[in-house]
């Protein structure tokens, strides 16, 4: 399969690039030995609609990297991998990148199976991962930076947005997703939040569907009928990348607007608005911390390099993208920073470390390895861009364990001293005499 | 938050100021322009409270302002100035709203957009309906009796009743009716919402029902939203009239919405039927046929929309020929190229074919990219219709039905009539006397597989217009179709007819009650039940037919 892909040919020119780039610095840096930054995403099977951009951004950052000078004097080289959608084998992928190719840092994974799955192997190798999407939370390794959204990043923010007059005033709540560990956290938290803001369990639907599910008119009409019962209703979707098509299709064609019954989406961006047709949708709802029409001189140099690497000013720009942004310059500052790219040391680095955000402000990498950044919620335009109806009034710190979920609220991830560790409910290394 | 609280009320204390200033003259000018002002850069209470006192004014130059909010076609200039804005080659054409006038062409990053979501195009979109109730054109009026009734803006009651006066139409008549009744059911009189209530008892609309159920509401703290006992009983009672005529209408919807998956079934699976019921070819790739499809409508589409724009609406009618061909082609390449030195061995078959599934998808992914692409739905196609009941019935999937069953009907023609359907019946029936009466069996071979995976194409054209155009696409029906196949018996056309709509069916009618991903186990459970008592299916073939 990997014959007709573009694996082997962004292979061939990623080595061609790190052989010539190797040349060069050879000559002017003693220790020119590139850095190796590992790339672990699917560009085959169905996760490769949205990973296969996250790559080029990847490599788009390196290009960028090199020509300013490589880092500590030493050209960065990007080793890519095609774990083809294949959760098991996102496993046996990492563990090459940190066994063979000796790589110094990976970034990568989309769903949340595929980043647990490659854990184990982090933290068994004590490699480095830095994760672009937004997720469900309940986590925080010591060997992994989550660069996306936390659901206090994302969910929470959006459903008190919806809550407020300013979104409508929802009451009843209709919560959609796909049959998988993202939405099904997601909504556990949503439901806790909702019920604690006096929402009782009647006025809160929850339907979970197969992958791929392409009929929605049941579930079309079943969330119409919930919707007549008297009072505003808000449908949060969780539903997977390449179901909403249908699922927006089926919305349109029943005349369910914005207006009547808001659809705020999680996973839904640019990238999967681009397979669209845009008009009906418009004013559904999405929140993310990043929207590509967001108006600031950082976010314009940005899109202008992008089309210009992928040679088509037609691509869009997402989330995730700058999800990898940051995480890539935060990496870059940490390792300028320890002056080494050994994984103890960058990680120490990390905490604290700021990059200005494509949006504007500046995100900041905390101790529990998720970051502080604003959450913007946008409605869906009929160009297929969004426009931004609201946004926090300054950072939001990304919580890795949810407050509303009772077994996770007691718990701490901070990876500095004295917690150092990811879900504990008493600081590792207690402070003697307080 | 006091702040916020302090602002609204200075906001609610200078509209009243606004509102109870004379009605004509140049004062009337200063405060249009106070409220145009307010509804662009207040708060987002300020604003909604400036937009209906807009509507309340009646002046005609309200309309091309609260229309500019509703589409985000209303802007701020630098120096403060409330502007509508026109999309213009150059940027954005100005206009004047208090003058109307033109003032200029800017770009659009000189002028800051006024944000306008969800409720404040509500707000604005209700006030437009307030305002045209008097249009002289009885569309119009109709339009904007319904956005009153379902904005049940008190606001709008005296207008709509100086309206109603004047009405002549019926319909219009019948819709403004409708509103005064659902504005009047917040009123503060009892006796008005009794009478409201009784007047929305005979409409069975989901809105209707929406808003009866609205009252009868219990809050939390033990309260009811409607404090009259009488009005309450009466509202309850309306509601379970309602709810009986519906509930015989709900299971006539889920009825429909099986047939309309059963149709897609059958046609992602008729192909199969052939390919797989009548060959015996175990066929992994059948569903990346069904892919190619729907690329070739997407490829078809593009080409008619770079050279003829204006038969965009009937590029579908291009694209199923196309779609038949190139399938077809691609089905006899296969048969030639790698299936027909397999025959007799179903499990390198099956094994040859899914390699094969994989490459194709991997070689679509390499052309096209890996994004969905964009097929437009037709506007003959776009739609729905919607009974009283709340039963929705959309275009795309009633076309879909009608489709599949004139491509069943295509295909039995083809099997019956045809010489070509003779000798296909005929090598399957048994291969060595067709062979002695002198068919070619190998050309036999390759048209019948050709024809199947063809009529997976057509599937695929169907396919884009409700589903993703992605390489994927086919990979969502492989299993069902196999289950329609040999549930409705291998061989036999009718029954994969039967077996696409009672699969359908079952799983709608389970879905409500089971949930999706539940509905779908159990329907797959019950198979392997059913195939277990009868192995060959729905429609068994009886006869010479089954040992050949």
């Amino acid at each position: 399969m990997d014959l007709f892909g573009r694996v082997s040919r962004w292979g061939a020119a990623a080595a061609l690039a790190g052989t010539i780039a190797f040349g060069s610095v050879a000559a002017t840096a003693q220790e020119g030995e590139p850095i190796r930054v590992g790339i672990l995403h699917s560009l085959s099977g169905t996760m490769a609609i949205s990973e296969t951009t996250l790559k080029d951004v990847m490599l788009m950052l390196i290009e960028q990297q090199n020509e300013a000078g490589g880092l500590l004097g030493r050209p960065l080289e990007a080793v890519v991998v095609d774990p083809a959608s294949d959760w098991p084998l996102f496993a046996e992928k990492a563990r090459e990148l940190l066994e063979q190719d000796q790589v110094d840092v990976v970034f990568g994974c989309w769903t949340s199976v595929s980043r647990k799955s490659v854990l184990p192997v982090f933290e068994e190798l004590n490699g480095l991962l830095f994760y672009p999407v937004q997720y469900e939370g309940e986590e925080s390794s010591r060997n992994v930076f989550y660069t996306g959204a936390a659901p206090n990043q994302q969910a929470i923010p959006a459903v008190e947005y919806l809550m407020s007059e300013e979104g409508g005033g929802a009451e009843r709540w209709v919560l959609l997703g796909t049959d998988y560990v993202y939405p099904r956290t997601t909504n556990k938290i949503l439901r806790a939040f909702l019920n604690a803001n006096g929402v009782a369990d009647e006025d809160i639907m929850e339907e979970y569907t197969p992958f791929g599910h392409s009929d929605w008119q049941t579930i079309v009409a079943s969330v119409q009928e919930f919707a007549s019962q008297g009072r505003p209703t808000a449908v949060v979707s969780t539903i997977n990348g390449d179901a909403n098509v249908p699922f927006y299709k089926e919305l349109a064609n029943q005349g369910i607007t914005a207006d009547e019954i808001p659809v705020v989406a999680f996973s839904v961006g640019e990238e999967e608005l681009a397979g669209l047709d845009t008009a009906p949708l418009v004013g559904h709802l999405a929140a993310w911390n990043y929207f590509m029409s967001v108006d600031t001189p950082e976010n314009a140099e940005f899109i202008a390099a992008w089309h210009d690497f992928i040679g088509d000013e037609a691509r869009v720009t997402n989330d995730p993208m700058e999800a990898h942004y940051i995480g890539f310059h935060m990496w870059v500052q940490a390792v300028e920073q320890a002056g080494t790219t050994d994984v103890d040391a960058v990680r120490q680095a990390m905490y604290g470390q700021e990059v200005v955000n494509l949006t504007g402000g500046i995100a900041v990498m905390n101790t529990n390895h998720h970051l502080s950044k604003p959450v913007l919620i946008g409605e869906i335009l009929d160009d297929g861009q969004f426009d931004v109806v609201w946004e926090t009034d300054g950072l939001v710190v990304g919580d890795a364990w949810s407050d509303y979920i009772p077994e996770s609220a007691v718990l701490t991830a901070d990876w500095t001293y004295p917690w150092v560790c990811g879900n504990c409910q008493e600081p590792r290394f207690p402070v003697i005499g307080q | 938050m006091p702040i916020a609280v302090i602002r609204c009320l200075l906001a609610s204390f200078a509209l009243l100021v606004v509102l109870a200033a004379p009605q004509r003259g140049v004062a009337q000018d200063a405060d249009f322009a106070a409220l145009v002002d307010t509804a662009a850069k207040g708060e987002f209470a300020e604003q909604s409270a400036a937009i209906s006192a807009l509507a309340a004014t009646g002046d005609p130059r309200a309309q091309a302002v609260l229309e500019a909010l509703a589409e985000r076609g209303l802007y701020v200039t630098a120096e403060g100035q409330v502007v509508i804005g026109e999309d213009h080659p150059d940027g954005l054409r100005l206009i004047d709203p208090l003058t109307g006038e033109e003032i200029g062409i800017v770009g659009s990053r000189d002028v800051e957009r006024v944000r306008a979501n969800n409720s404040l195009r509500r707000a604005a979109r209700s006030a437009i309906g307030t305002l045209t109730l008097m249009s002289p054109d009885p569309a119009v009026r109709l339009n904007a009796a319904q956005t009153v009734f379902s904005s049940q803006d008190a606001g709008a009651l005296e207008m709509l009743e100086q309206a109603l006066e004047q009405e002549e139409d019926d319909d219009v008549r019948g819709a403004m009716q409708k509103a005064r009744a659902a504005i009047l059911l917040g009123s503060d009189d009892p006796a008005l919402r009794l009478e409201a209530v009784e007047a929305l008892r005979e409409f069975t609309d989901p809105d209707i029902r929406s808003m009866l159920a609205a009252l009868v509401v219990q809050r939390q703290d033990g309260t009811y939203a409607e404090t009259d006992e009488t009005v309450r009983a009466a509202a309850a009672e309306s509601l379970e009239a309602i709810e009986r005529k519906l509930a015989a209408w709900r299971i006539a919807g889920y009825v429909y919405q099986g047939i309309s998956l059963g149709s897609v079934l059958l046609l992602a699976a008729i192909g199969l039927a052939i390919t797989f019921g009548v060959m015996g070819v175990i066929n992994m790739a059948h569903g990346e046929m069904v892919m190619i499809g729907a690329y070739t409508t997407f490829v078809i589409q593009e080409v008619i929309r770079n050279h003829a724009p204006e038969l965009l609406d009937w590029s579908l009618f291009v694209a199923i020929p196309a779609a038949f061909v190139v399938a077809g082609l691609a089905g006899i390449a296969i048969e030639r190229g790698i299936i027909r030195f397999l025959y007799g061995r179903p499990l390198e078959t099956l094994l040859a074919t899914w390699g094969l599934s994989l490459i194709l998808r991997q070689l679509v992914r390499t052309l096209f990219g890996t994004t969905n692409q964009e097929v437009g739905t037709p506007s003959w196609m776009q739609g729905a219709i919607e009974t009283t009941a709340g039963v929705t019935m959309t275009y795309n999937r009633l076309y879909i039905i009608l489709f599949c069953l004139l491509v069943f009907a295509g295909l039995m023609v083809a099997l019956r009539r045809t010489a070509l359907g003779l000798q296909m019946r005929a090598v399957t029936q048994n291969r060595q006397m067709a062979r002695a009466m002198g068919i070619r069996t190998g050309r036999v071979d390759a048209l019948t597989f050709g024809l199947g995976s063809g009529i997976a194409g057509i599937a695929g054209v169907a396919l884009s217009q409700i589903d993703n155009v992605s390489p994927n696409l086919g990979q969502g029906y492989i299993i069902d179709s196999f289950l329609v196949v040999v549930f409705g018996g291998v061989g036999n056309l009718w029954g994969t007819l039967a077996g696409a709509f009672s699969l359908g069916v079952a799983n709608k009618l389970l879905e409500p009650y089971a949930g999706a991903v539940l509905g779908k186990i159990l329907v797959l459970v019950a198979i392997i039940l059913f195939i277990q008592k009868r192995p060959r299916g729905l429609f068994a073939l009886r006869g010479r037919a089954v040992e050949a």
